[in-house]
């Protein structure tokens, strides 16, 4: 493609507005879906906290899943994507109105969200949940995703496409297919649809979408952001770019495998578990392959780590990341799936992922960003983002350890029997020792979150330091 | 020959790709390429500078 040749000389700058919109949204919508985590969280510790049917934990529990991943996962990798896409093609965003649509459609399909979730329009699908209409909505917002990604690489002035690119377009790739099929629904009126799947097959389809989304949204994604900013950051090139490639083929041919893991013990056949299980530990090694590479990449540059919080948050989630892709192998072996499955230890795996991994590299690869695209060098305070950082670490430790604590001890205390064969605790029983855990889970999350309002702050104050230093700068211009 | 031929040979095909692109990517041949492709995050920066300068035409 020679698209290049079109564009006259000097108006290849980038365009950054439609960054700042996603970085700026990046950050509303966290404070939104986390505090609706935290909301949640406190529902389960304390039930009087439920409130009607709009305010039940049943109707906000997708609420909060659709707004951290969808909306803040989602806007994050929008604004780093379109941001290092044209940094390291250097080529300005192809498509300006598809460009647009993305932004906006993606803005209404989070409002749809927010709007249909507590009404209880949902296709209860875990993760998938949003009706039909925004369903085709989201397809076409994914595909002109897809066509300014594409059309941007091909704009591009070196014939090598960076790693970082890959993993966008893999991620890009992956999440329309898993959509599109997943999504595949009978609608019978405005608001109300079928799966297109039945049974045992629509719970496979369900879970080959439900692990690829963690494995492509919510990891090839970040990976590509991990692959810029780490090395960027550290003002120093990956480890082995050799490596990210081995990388990248591995992570991406054996994900696809590992759904599986997700309905142990169900009626899923034997053998599909099995191949879950085996795919899910050998997924260990190009996940760990690509955090080390990571990692490695700071050697000689560590003690930066002392002066740089921005630097302290992609390190962390690097690390967070490691240990969330051993736990996970580890919980899809099917002996310690049968202690682990159903129990809370499952939803702090995740938020060991979604908090110390995504939101981590999120927030690290935002500060780096931000101030560049007010025309600034750094954030408006460093001691703010240092507080973020161990706000957001401590959270985070909080959340999980107290889910691990209260996995185990249900895990233990429901396949718990007598001599005689009888179950030695009540359900109940089991939800009374997890009070303790909820709270703790609740402070975990609640500090998580009060980080983010450090950086709301710390955001809007860089923003308005452009604003003075551009209008000086405009004063100082003779007339 | 039956399904689960196309899956014993599906494996040993997987394999030979995987160690295909190993060879392909630690090729020395290549070494410079990779090295080159690296450095793509640091070579921008004369770009960035001047979308920077236009910010606001950029709106």
């Amino acid at each position: 493609m020679s698209n290049s040749t079109t564009v006259p000389e000097e108006q290849t700058t980038y365009n950054y507005t439609v960054v700042r919109q996603f970085s700026i949204m990046t950050v509303v919508w966290g404070i939104v879906g986390m505090l609706v985590g935290v909301i949640i969280a406190a529902q389960m510790a304390f039930p009087e906290l439920n409130f009607g049917p709009y305010f039940h934990f049943g109707r906000l529990r997708p609420l909060h899943t659709n707004a951290v991943i969808f909306a803040f996962g989602g806007s994050a990798l929008f604004a780093t994507s379109y941001y290092v896409v044209q940094r390291t093609t250097q080529a300005r965003l192809a498509f300006e109105g598809l460009v647009k649509f993305t932004f906006w459609g993606w803005q209404a399909v989070i409002v749809a969200a927010v709007a249909t979730l507590p009404l209880g329009l949902t296709s209860s699908k875990e993760y998938a949940e949003l009706e039909w209409p925004i369903d085709i909505l989201i397809a076409l917002v994914w595909l002109s995703y897809l066509a300014v990604f594409v059309g941007t690489i091909s704009r591009r002035k070196m014939s090598h496409i960076y790693v970082g690119n890959w993993f966008y377009l893999a991620f890009i790739i992956t999440v329309a297919v898993l959509h599109v099929v997943n999504s595949a629904a009978i609608p019978v009126s405005m608001f109300k649809s079928y799966s297109a799947y039945a049974g045992t097959m629509d719970a496979m389809v369900q879970w080959w979408y439900g692990h690829n989304a963690v494995g492509f949204f919510l990891t090839a994604g970040f990976l590509g952001m991990m692959y810029y900013y780490v090395p960027k950051q550290a003002e120093r090139p990956i480890y082995s770019y050799r490596l990210s490639i081995v990388h990248f083929w591995a992570l991406i041919s054996v994900y696809m495998w590992a759904g599986g893991h997700h309905l142990h013990y169900s009626s899923l056949p034997d053998w599909a578990q099995n191949l879950g299980m085996v795919m899910s530990l050998i997924l260990l090694a190009p996940s760990w392959g690509g955090m080390i590479n990571g990692m490695m990449t700071m050697s000689g540059a560590w003690h930066k780590l002392r002066t740089d919080p921005i630097l302290r948050f992609l390190v962390v989630s690097l690390s967070f990341y490691g240990m969330a892709t051993f736990e996970g192998p580890m919980m899809a072996i099917k002996t310690v799936n049968a202690l682990s499955h159903n129990t809370d230890w499952t939803i702090g795996h995740v938020h060991s992922g979604a908090l110390g991994w995504v939101a981590m590299i999120s927030i690290g690869a935002l500060y780096h960003t931000i101030p560049r695209l007010y025309g600034q060098t750094q954030m408006y305070s460093i001691s703010l983002i240092n507080a973020h950082f161990w706000l957001a670490t401590i959270g985070t430790v909080l959340y999980i350890a107290a889910m691990w604590v209260n996995g185990i001890a249900q895990g233990l205390m429901w396949r718990a029997v007598n001599t005689d064969g009888t179950l030695m605790y009540s359900f109940v029983q089991g939800v009374e020792v997890s009070w303790p855990g909820y709270v703790v889970r609740m402070i975990g999350g609640m500090v998580f979150l009060s980080g983010m309002f450090l950086m709301a702050y710390n955001v809007w104050m860089t923003i308005r330091s452009e604003q003075k230093t551009s209008a000086a700068d405009t004063a100082a211009q003779p007339a | 020959m039956d399904i689960n031929d196309f899956r014993g040979l599906a494996t040993i095909f997987t394999m030979i790709a995987f160690f295909g692109i190993v060879i392909w990517a630690y090729s020395s041949k290549r070494k410079k390429t990779f090295d080159e492709a690296a450095n793509l995050p640091f070579e921008d920066e004369a770009l960035h500078e001047k979308t920077q300068a236009r910010t606001g035409d950029d709106k």
